[in-house]
């Protein structure tokens, strides 16, 4: 992940101080999400995934990782967005909660971010309610924005609808 | 927590749980004094313990408790109820203090004076009441008798409890370690700061062991066990699970390449996989016995409380389970338990009215049955009163009366199972709330099992739990519908049908549900596609040509479940559903394929439940399905062989069917032989006119009697059929023993016996040629009924025609325990024949139990036994047997029979 970005931000860790922390971008809809890094134990490209009969429309179904059953969750489908034209390309993002398993099946998976405490702002209130619930809070970056995604209230917003 | 003390939990709880056994059976049997030796001991451990843990409140308790222990062991204070309800209740105490010690890592505030003061009573003897003085006339109690034991020199002085802790706190080094001089050297004196305790500790162990065996010669197995932590089990059989897994795959893999080198180490890890993971499912296998521990005392609790008079009677502890299982229905059973101790046994007044003996007796019963463990409640009380059922049905607006009257005895009394349903008249603190059947029965179809109800009124009840043996590894069968994969339960499904509509096999259909006829039957039908929300691939009635049904049974409902596609079965590790689908109660989990794709497994339970309401629907009939004139129907196997006439054979008698090359079969002596399982077996065709030359394969019936197996050679398997046999006799062939009516025609029922004894001379003993149907037979006054209770299914399939032929009517039974059932259930029989040498109760403790009765008492009893020393026909005619019959002996049973019945003739 030498990326030019990388470079920049080494350099601006020089003019700056203070806590950082590290999480992994991904893109849904065409906005930067972060997953906290320590949460994430797999970025998965497009896999086979069996159909999971009346579940809720958010799970896509599940698949076999390495030898253990790891439910996948449509990212899009829980933030109220519509099915992207071709389902080939998209990436997963593998994380853990309450011992289980949850692949969350994303756009695509960009690179591993070190971001300012200070760059942190509380989620708007103005936010749509199906992403305000999901949201840890936003990072201000140089152009855009980074949503913190909440893995334990996506997953555990689910169970609870159900 | 430390670890110390997690351990000393861990085996406190479990001295306590056998403590708790003893005790109730001390009170039956106060003067057993290894029992009294083996309490005091345990007790004795759990004080030593605390000692080192510094534990001073449990330790105190554990010591007065003791103290009275010792003197029951001394012998100068008698055991009495009271006395055990006092030790009970320490033992409770210390179980509470336990607790606390478990969630908080440190012993609760407060005092237990008023436990130790009362302990204390017993202990110096300064009891009120006369009566339980009496034995206690030496108050102070006599020096120590084993002066090697030195707690005994304070143990056996009153003293208050403050001096006793000070020689305790002074005593250096654990009780345990008394007789051990050199450890007692090692550890630092006073043992009570935390860091050198530690070391006493852990000295202690080893030194404890040795001394526990020299005390009775059960605990020396204690040595060959070790303590191993069940998250370690449980990794390791989820590394199993995967193994297996990885082999499917492998297998999978190499079956699609013909020739192969991997094929051989292949095979090989196959077995290795299969013997490991049986292996560790023994690890995980438990007597069920651990699950009952606690039952004894909750009944004796109960009776006392309730005024009752209650015996606990437990058959087949050791019967083993997955660990998983045992744990999920411990609840249950205690519930059930109590249910049968507070609702179902009576009263000693009401008992007494009713003419049962005053003591009430529930009896709980495991045993293995093909994959299952069946668990049976039985007591002997009031059974469900049906009226209070019905009113309360009605009351609870579950049914009308109209409906009510139409529903039989089964249907209502399956009831209770209903949330909210309770006919208790007051609430007690046992039960009566009304919850619990229900969560029972939720509880035991969760792991797949079902429950049974049979209740008589005014005779008691019997629940049935049938539950699988294990969790973790199940034999299921691959479906597909709508394009999408599933897996059941193998044993779930009954039988699978193809069903083609053009066909007399096809699905009919009202309003747009399927059903289908099976057997005269109408099987409602459920399309799995449909439950499951899948899109049907085609419309009509036509959607449904070529399609499988997988017949399965939830309870006593049966249904059958439309899929598209059956593949083979597969053996899969049940992985539990995620809990984002747990509320979806079609699925029981999911699992990993060979291929290595996620399938979810089908509930055969929640399918059931989300198409119908399942009690309703329970068949009409179903009880009397299985007896008929109190014959119980026989699965026959019918064959063609020779020519066309249709033969039949007892099909449990049959171990398997095979098919044989004709080019294969050896001739030795005379006799035709054929390689089979490593061994020669010895073979026959069912009569000349089997043709062994056109056909390269013809089936053959195989039979086997422990290590010997035969064979016979037929023409064709036809069918198996379920059938009350009712056998004319009067064909004059050998090897015949008569012929019943099959699909309405005439068919011979084979003598097996005749072919066996031609095929090898040790399956029976010596036989005369005589044609044993003379000479017996026909009494006038209809026929005779015979009760064979014999443990082997080969000597029950075997008498059974054979008596039947000889004009007897003939219920067999496995075994005695059943026998005495029948007996109480007012059955009555003309003759009853037993085999001696039977699991459970042999046939002289069914003897003398039957001549003990009131239902059996003068009815004649025949013996029967393969080996029969004098000394043993003694014993029988002890116990009241009227004849004594060598097993294998047909003519002389036979013989002997009618020799019975004209005695009582003349009688």
């Amino acid at each position: 992940m030498e990326h030019s970005e990388t470079h920049s931000q080494d350099t601006k860790k020089i003019m700056r101080t203070g806590k950082t922390r590290d999480f992994l971008t991904i893109y849904i809809g065409g906005q930067m999400f972060g997953i906290p890094i320590l949460q994430v134990q797999d970025v998965l490209g497009h896999q086979k995934v069996t159909k999971i009969p009346l579940s809720p429309p958010q799970v896509a179904g599940a698949l076999n990782l390495r030898g253990r059953i790891v439910t996948a969750i449509d990212v899009r489908t829980c933030l109220g967005l519509s099915a992207p034209e071709d389902t080939t390309k998209r990436m997963s993002v593998v994380v853990e909660n309450d011992h289980e398993l949850y692949s969350l099946i994303i756009d695509n998976v960009g690179d591993v971010l070190s971001l300012y405490d200070d760059d942190y702002e509380n989620t708007p209130a103005t936010l749509d309610p199906a992403w305000r619930g999901v949201s840890l809070g936003i990072y201000r970056l140089s152009g855009k924005l980074l949503i913190i995604l909440d893995v334990p209230k996506l997953l555990n917003s689910m169970m609870s609808v159900n | 927590m430390d670890d110390l003390i997690a351990e000393f939990i861990t085996e406190t709880n479990e001295g306590l749980g056998e403590l708790d056994r003893d005790l109730i059976k001390l009170e039956q049997n106060p003067n057993d004094k290894d029992l009294i030796g083996k309490i005091f001991r345990l007790m004795h451990t759990i004080k030593g313990t605390c000692g080192f843990l510094g534990l001073p409140r449990l330790e105190k308790v554990a010591h007065h408790a003791e103290n009275v222990m010792g003197r029951f062991r001394d012998g100068n204070l008698s055991v009495t109820p009271a006395y055990v309800t006092l030790i009970l209740e320490s033992l409770d105490r210390v179980r509470m203090l336990l607790e606390h010690i478990e969630s908080h890592g440190t012993e609760a505030e407060g005092s237990d004076a008023e436990l130790i003061e009362k302990l204390d009573v017993v202990f110096e003897g300064r009891e009120a009441k006369p009566a339980e003085a009496a034995p206690v006339v030496e108050a102070p109690p006599p020096p120590p008798p084993v002066p090697t034991e030195p707690e005994k020199v304070y143990s056996a002085e009153p003293m208050d409890s403050d001096e006793l802790q000070r020689i305790f706190d002074m005593t250096p080094g654990p009780m345990d370690m008394m007789q051990a001089a050199p450890v007692v050297e090692a550890p630092p004196p006073p043992p009570l700061a935390p860091e050198p305790s530690k070391e006493v500790a852990v000295a202690a162990a080893p030194v404890a062991a040795p001394k526990e065996p020299k005390a009775d010669g059960e605990s020396s197995l204690a040595n060959q066990s070790l303590r191993v932590n069940v998250d370690v089990l449980e990794n390791l059989m989820t590394m199993v699970s995967e193994l297996v897994l990885t082999r499917n795959q492998l297998l999978q893999i190499t079956r699609s390449q013909k020739e192969n080198e991997l094929a051989t180490p292949l095979q090989r890890l196959n077995h290795v996989v299969s013997d490991l993971q049986d292996g560790v499912m023994k690890t995980r296998m438990q007597p069920i016995g651990n699950a009952w521990a606690k039952l004894p005392r909750i009944i004796r609790d109960l009776s006392i409380e309730l005024g009752k008079k209650i015996d606990l009677v437990m058959v087949g502890e050791n019967t083993e389970l997955d660990r998983q299982v045992l744990d999920m229905i411990k609840d249950p059973l205690t519930h059930m338990v109590r249910n049968s101790g507070d609702h179902g046994v009576e009263g000693p007044a009401d008992r007494a009215k009713a003419g049962k003996p005053e003591t009430g007796t529930i009896t709980l019963k495991a045993f293995h049955e093909g994959g299952h463990i069946i668990i049976q409640i039985i007591d002997d009380g009031k059974g469900l009163p049906m009226e209070k059922i019905k009113a309360k049905i009605i009351q609870n607006g579950l049914a009308t009366q109209d409906e009510i009257d139409k529903m039989s005895m089964q249907q209502i009394q399956q009831y209770i199972f209903k949330a909210g349903f309770s006919t208790a008249d007051k609430v007690t603190s046992v039960s009566g709330r009304g919850v619990g059947m229900d969560v029972v029965r939720t509880n035991i179809e969760k792991i797949g099992g079902s429950i049974e109800l049979n209740s008589i009124e005014g005779k008691g009840s019997t629940f049935t739990i049938k539950i699988p043996l294990t969790l973790a590894i199940v034999s299921s069968l691959i479906v597909e519908t709508s394009g999408e994969k599933f897996a059941i339960p193998q044993l779930s499904v009954n039988e699978l049908v193809l069903v083609s509509q053009s066909s007399d096999n096809r699905i009919e259909i009202i309003n747009d549900t399927p059903v289908f006829r099976l057997r005269n039957k109408l099987l409602p039908l459920v399309e799995l596609s449909s439950v499951l929300k899948l899109e049907l691939t085609q419309k009509g009635v036509d959607r449904f040509d070529h399609k499988y049904i997988i017949v399965t049974q939830v309870g006593s409902y049966r249904f059958g479940i439309i899929v598209d596609r059956v593949f083979d079965t597969e053996e899969i590790v049940v992985k539990p559903v995620p809990k984002i689908l747990k509320n979806i109660e079609l699925f029981s989990g999911n699992t990993i394929l060979g291929d290595g794709s996620v399938i979810m497994i089908l509930d055969p339970n929640g399918i059931a439940k989300s198409t119908g309401d399942i009690e309703t629907e329970t068949a009409v009939g179903e009880e009397d399905k299985d007896y008929h004139q109190g014959q119980l129907r026989t699965s026959l196997l019918l064959f063609q062989a020779g020519d066309e006439s249709p033969k039949a054979v007892p099909l449990s008698l049959i171990s398997r069917l095979e098919n044989i090359s004709i080019d294969k079969i050896e001739h030795s002596g005379g006799k035709m032989m054929v390689q089979y399982r490593g061994k020669l077996m010895t073979l026959m065709p069912f009569s000349t006119n089997v043709d062994l030359k056109s056909e390269e394969e013809k089936p053959l019936l195989v039979f086997s009697d422990r290590d010997t197996s035969v064979g016979i050679i037929v023409d064709q398997i036809v069918d198996i059929q379920e059938e009350y046999i009712s056998i004319e006799p009067g064909t004059s062939s050998d090897g015949v023993i008569g012929s019943t009516i099959i699909n309405d025609q005439a068919t011979e029922i084979i003598d097996v016996g005749y072919y066996l004894k031609k095929l090898n001379a040790n399956f029976f003993k010596n036989h005369g040629d005589e044609d044993f149907n003379s000479g017996f037979g026909k009494h006038d006054s209809g026929r005779r009924r015979v009760l064979l209770i014999d443990d082997s299914p080969f000597f029950r399939n075997m008498l059974t025609p054979l008596l039947s032929v000889a004009g007897y009517d003939v219920t067999s039974l496995e075994s005695a325990l059943k026998a005495l059932e029948l007996a109480e259930n007012g059955q009555k029989f003309d003759l009853i024949i037993s085999d001696i040498e039977m699991p459970d109760m042999d046939g002289f403790e069914f003897a003398s139990r039957v001549r003990a009765g009131r239902e059996w008492q003068d009815t004649p009893m025949m013996a029967l036994s393969s080996h029969a020393t004098q000394k043993d026909i003694d014993h029988g005619y002890k116990v009241g047997f009227n004849k004594y019959v060598a097993k294998f002996d047909r003519d002389t049973l036979l013989n002997a029979i009618t020799q019975t019945f004209i005695e009582g003739e003349i009688v």
